[in-house]
């Protein structure tokens, strides 16, 4: 069972207080109307399905109900991040060691960001 | 009876404790301190079980959680019955009670031993299925004997007077395993100041020092233990947990502890001042750091008829003798390929019994132990094993032959000696269970010939558990487990003193796991490479020759680890005998997967408190106990227990729900009705974006919904499927309710939430769930405005100022309410919302004044026929997340023209959501009135087509209706909108064939004239 660190609560919770939700950085078209049957079926159905580095949508169902990220290895299970809405996960397949420019795109971290 | 192998003096029992227990329905002694097994033994019982296949004899062979054999049945009472407890892991206490587990009529006489001879000398892997596979019909009376021949334990037939519960624990450092290594790693985290717990499934705490030959500090070991135990219990960051078995290992940390409070007193729980114990707890814990300290197993030899009672491992041999004061025999045989079995010889030797000779596969052994065994006199014969145990009931002698490990062969001539015990020591496998439980594969180490494990983060292993076994190294090694478990926490590590320890001197060991044979191993006597699931040698090459060569594969066609003890013992030397056939090595062919649990744990503990009453929250609504004093019958819809139906006693007969469904459907129909709706889910949404955000999410316009006003709105995922629908008020311009079905209202708060802080967190609208604030009533009927007319206040309820979805606020009852002209049952109908806390006081007002009118409450039944002649869908049984709202006939709720384009509508025209021959919403009306149509059955068009039929469509919901005098049903049928008045078929499981014309879903009333009065 998962031990999951919520961003936004700022501390460790049991797995049982969130809601997993798929996976992250899945954005709908700005404009649908113009997508092609091809492109709509991709968003609504095709996900990755990694060995390795994953990100996902977690929702902290019976705690504060925001919802982030959380990048969790598919091997070992371990979580080596979370992040809020809006910002950009620090480890990737392409840099499991972690981005070096990481820090700086944290929307967070911008003024007058929204996440 | 005497205890003829208990020895007078020696081992941890407390002779002046007498017990008395029954085994197989024969009474015998033992005393405190003893295990049902070392009980057992000391009284000279051989014979505990058979086998699972062959239904051999079988005696104890192991003295910890690896025996395979002597699984008994608990239980002086039936509801006290525990099936396939290890007598090895059953402290004795007065009036215990045990069965075999196996063996009819009894473990001494056996029928289904025939079939294991008469069966052929050999029963190949996949026997049963093979055997009596022919004909199919005939497999359940097989299966019948066949159970009733193999199997275990069986279930209590009377409920569980128990109580269990669980617990939820953090702690810096868990240790498991309290043997040298724990202790040590134990005293070192608490000492540097972290918060520990230790985890131990013995009786008592101390592992292998219980039991040692080593002196610690020129002390006996036990005493170093009893001063280390009594050291961590005095700490206050200590939590020290005997009998407790960590017997599953999950992600992050989080291991579950099975406590085992009471199961050494007796087998129910007894009184503690008057009220029942705790029997077993579960602790749920999350560790910052984890120490596996979970030793060594011992992996016996495999040789022919190892599985004759007599044979044992060595281990457990010294365990008995220095343990418990018991000899398990007179005359033993030692069969080894290391200096660390020896001990057995030893030990056997002190207490006075014989050591007939030790068959050491080793050509030249020579560490300290081999020379204390010669300086005995014990004969020991070099590069040589035990190839073939004589005996049928009890080993009456083994014979011994050189052998060739190279070669795997027997080399010369053989010599048999007559013996009544063999002991057999292959080496050392450590516990990895535990590591491996979250997918971590070990790594096979040639020098130690065993498999280590590889951790995952925050865990690390210590000792045995890691192949580290002399006593002065695993002392070490768990102190620096310890420290560094406390230091990764963030605790300073403090300084830990250990005990001197003489190093000893050991010879190298050799690896052996099948010893072999002068006749190939598939004419051998049966070599048990696991004895409890009755695999052979023989049945793991058998499964390699039919081509299964993955580990994996030959694990699940052999049966090989899959009993109670998980391959303790024998999964090793199979992976050995695997690798042998196939001209592999043993990483190569590599290990299977250990999963949870370590050893069984009871349902009761997986269950705690979360049974009978507490299994599951129950919801009530404000109105509840009014339904209770009326004698509804409850239906559950989610957690909420609603009112189905409100039976009455008529003529001194209480109504069947057919009779009570019909009268509240006529009552709604003709006078007024009251249903209970307090459980439907209210959003409340507000914010300067509400009406946008609403927009985006429903199918129908929103944009002009004015305050005062009502809208019936539909929902979708992007996939274009419906998943919910409701009404929705405009409260204010910033200001709406939605509601949402009652099984719906977390899930779509969850949607909307999800929308609003990963797509649209510009929009300003905030959502709050009300659903439990706000209690629901809903009036409906022709009469439903004179009863109104007679509750209400400040408000005008003529038609014409107070329209149909309109909501006004005003009182009812005196209580401020909000009333809403909506209608579920297409009569005229009021749904007022009130505070909760006011709610009964209004329902009962309403009562008091509904009488003369007719007024009936009426249920969930009442509510889905009322719906459903009116076409009216519940979302998730008329639609399954593959409907649409086009396919429901709903056009007119779909916005088309909306300038977002909002949640399912760009799906709707993908070629599939848009096909014609899709499932469609249509009414049924049975040819026979009095025909109800089963839910779910399938339509077809022609019911004489060969089967299978094309199957057109099913039935969503079916009812039968007073108001209509027949049964009707709202189904979905390919291309079912242009097929109004043709006849479809149900064909019934019982061979009965349905007619059914296809009818528009509106059954009633099509022009809603009476909703709209």
């Amino acid at each position: 069972m998962f031990y999951i660190h919520c961003p936004y609560c700022g501390e460790h919770r049991e797995e049982e207080e969130f809601h997993p939700k798929g996976e992250a950085h899945i954005a709908r078209p700005a404009d649908p109307e113009n997508c092609s049957d091809d492109e709509w079926g991709d968003y609504l159905f095709f996900r990755d399905n990694p060995r390795g580095i994953h990100h996902e949508l977690w929702v902290h169902a019976v705690g504060c109900r925001k919802f982030f990220n959380i990048t969790r290895h598919t091997v070992t299970y371990e979580i080596l991040e979370t992040y809020k809405m809006g910002e950009q996960p620090t480890y990737t397949a392409e840099h499991p060691e972690g981005r070096p420019s990481a820090e700086a795109d944290q929307a967070s971290l911008r003024e007058g960001v929204r996440a | 009876m005497s205890q003829l192998n208990r020895l007078a003096q020696g081992g941890r029992i407390d002779r002046s404790r007498q017990l008395s227990f029954t085994f197989n329905g024969k009474t015998y002694q033992g005393h405190a301190g003893d295990t049902l097994a070392s009980a057992l033994l000391a009284n000279g019982v051989d014979i505990v079980n058979r086998s699972f296949k062959y239904s051999r004899p079988r005696g104890i062979f192991a003295a910890g959680a690896e025996e395979p054999n002597a699984l008994v049945q608990l239980g002086a009472t039936e509801a006290g019955q525990v099936p396939n407890v290890r007598a090895t892991q059953q402290a004795l206490y007065d009036g215990l009670t045990a069965r075999s587990t196996n063996g009819w009529p009894n473990v001494q006489r056996d029928l289904m031993g025939l079939v294991g001879k008469l069966g052929g000398g050999f029963m190949p892997p996949g026997f049963y299925y093979k055997t009596f596979m022919a004909p199919a019909s005939m497999w359940m009376t097989y299966e019948k004997y066949i159970r009733k021949g193999a199997g275990l334990g069986r279930s209590p037939m009377e409920s569980d007077p128990d109580i269990y519960d669980h617990m939820h624990q953090h702690c810096d450092v868990l240790v498991v395993g309290a043997g040298p290594a724990g202790l040590a790693a134990a005293l070192a985290a608490a000492r540097s100041g972290a918060r520990v717990i230790v985890a131990d499934e013995q009786e008592e705490m101390g592992g292998t020092l219980l039991d040692s030959r080593e002196l610690l500090d020129d002390k006996p070991a036990d005493q170093w233990v009893a001063e280390t135990v009594e050291a961590l219990s005095g700490m206050d960051n200590v939590t020290l947990l005997p009998r407790t078995t960590a017997n599953g290992y999950h992600d992050h940390n989080f291991v579950t502890l099975h406590e085992r409070r009471t199961e050494h007193l007796a087998d129910t729980a007894p009184l503690k001042d008057g009220l029942r114990q705790v029997r077993s707890r579960l602790h749920r814990v999350r560790a910052g750091r984890v120490v596996l300290a979970t030793g060594a197993h011992e992996r016996p030899l495999v040789y022919g008829n190892n599985d004759v009672p007599g044979n044992m491992l060595a281990g457990a041999v010294s365990t008995y003798v220095r343990r418990y004061g018991v000899v398990p025999g007179n005359k033993l045989v030692l069969s080894v390929s290391n200096d660390h079995a020896y001990r057995a010889a030893l030990d056997w030797v002190e207490a006075g019994r014989e050591v007939v000779a030790i068959a050491d596969a080793r050509a030249n052994p020579d560490g300290e132990l081999v020379e204390q065994a010669r300086a005995k006199g014990i004969r020991i014969i070099a590069g040589s094993a035990v190839v073939e145990a004589k005996g049928d009931s009890r080993v009456s002698a083994a014979r011994i032959a050189k052998v060739d490990l190279q070669g795997f062969r027997v080399v010369g001539g053989s010599e048999t000696l007559s013996c009544d015990t063999i002991a057999s020591s292959g080496g050392y496998s450590p516990v990895i269970h535990l590591a491996s439980h979250t997918g971590s594969r070990p790594t096979w180490n040639e020098e130690l010939l065993g498999f280590v494990p590889n951790t995952v983060k925050g865990v690390a292993a210590a000792g045995g558990a890691r192949g580290v076994y002399a006593t002065g190294a695993v002392l070490a090694d768990g102190v620096e487990a310890g420290l560094d478990a406390a230091a990764e926490a963030g605790f300073s590590a403090a300084s830990v003193s250990l005990p001197q320890v003489a190093e000893r001197r050991d010879g190298a060991a050799v690896a052996l796991y099948q010893v072999p044979h002068e006749k190939a191993t598939l004419r051998a006597p049966k070599q048990f490479v696991d004895l409890q699931n009755d695999v052979t040698a023989a049945g793991i090459e058998v499964a390699t020759r039919e081509g299964f060569e993955s580990i994996e594969h030959v694990k699940r066609y052999t049966a090989m680890g899959f009993g109670t003890d998980q391959g303790k013992l024998g999964n090793i030397n199979g992976m050995a005998i695997a690798a042998r056939v196939l001209g592999r090595s043993i990483p190569e062919v590599g290990t299977t997967v250990f999963r949870p649990n370590y050893t069984p744990v009871t349902f009761g503990s997986i269950v705690g408190r979360h049974c009978g009453e507490l299994f599951e929250p129950e919801r009530y609504t404000a109105m509840h106990q009014w339904h209770v004093e009326q004698g509804a019958a409850f239906e559950d819809v989610g957690q909420w227990k609603r009112p189905w139906y409100f039976p009455r006693k008529v003529n001194g007969k209480v109504e069947t729900m057919h009779e009570a469904v019909a009268r509240e459907c006529l009552a709604v129909r003709e006078k007024v009705g009251i249903l209970d709706a307090s459980t439907l889910g209210k959003i409340d949404i507000q914010g300067p974006d509400a009406r946008e955000f609403l927009g985006r999410v429903y199918t129908n316009k929103w944009a002009k919904l004015a305050p005062g006003r009502v809208r019936y709105g539909l929902m979708c995922k992007d996939d274009g499927m419906v998943f919910d629908d409701g009404t929705t008020s405009c409260l204010g311009d910033n200001h709406f309710l939605m509601t949402t079905s009652t099984g719906g209202a977390a899930t779509v708060l969850e949607w909307l939430e999800i929308w609003h802080q990963t797509e649209w967190p510009e929009l300003d609208v905030y959502f709050n769930s009300v659903t439990d604030h706000w209690a629901t009533m809903t009036i409906t009927g022709p009469e439903a405005r004179k009863l109104m007319e007679e509750v209400t206040t400040e408000v005008d309820l003529d038609k014409d100022s107070f329209k149909f979805m309109d909501w006004k606020e005003g009182k009812v009852a005196g209580v401020p309410a909000r009333i809403f002209r909506i209608s579920f049952t297409g009569e005229l109908a009021y749904e007022i919302n009130v505070q909760a806390n006011y709610a009964l006081h209004v329902w009962e007002t309403l009562f008091a004044h509904g009488d003369k009118y007719g007024l009936t409450p009426y249920g969930t039944e009442t509510m889905h026929v009322l719906r459903a002649e009116k076409g009216f869908i519940i979302a998730g049984q008329d639609t399954d997340g593959s409907v649409t709202p086009e396919d429901l006939g709903m056009h007119w709720a779909i916005g088309y023209d909306k300038p977002f384009s909002w949640i399912g509508k760009r799906a709707l025209t993908r070629p599939d959501t848009s096909r014609e021959n899709r499932k469609q919403m249509v009414g049924l009306k049975p040819k026979d009135p009095k025909v109800v149509l089963e839910e779910g059955a399938q339509i077809v068009l022609d019911p004489n087509h060969a089967i299978p039929m094309p199957m057109e469509g099913h039935v969503t919901s079916s009812y039968y209706s007073p108001t209509l005098e027949s049964g009707f049903a709202l189904a979905v049928v390919k291309g079912g909108h242009k097929k109004m008045g043709e006849t479809v078929y149900l064909p019934m499981v019982d061979g009965q064939v349905h007619e059914a014309e296809i009818v528009s879903p509106i059954f009633l009333d099509p022009k809603g004239e009476r909703q709209n009065v």
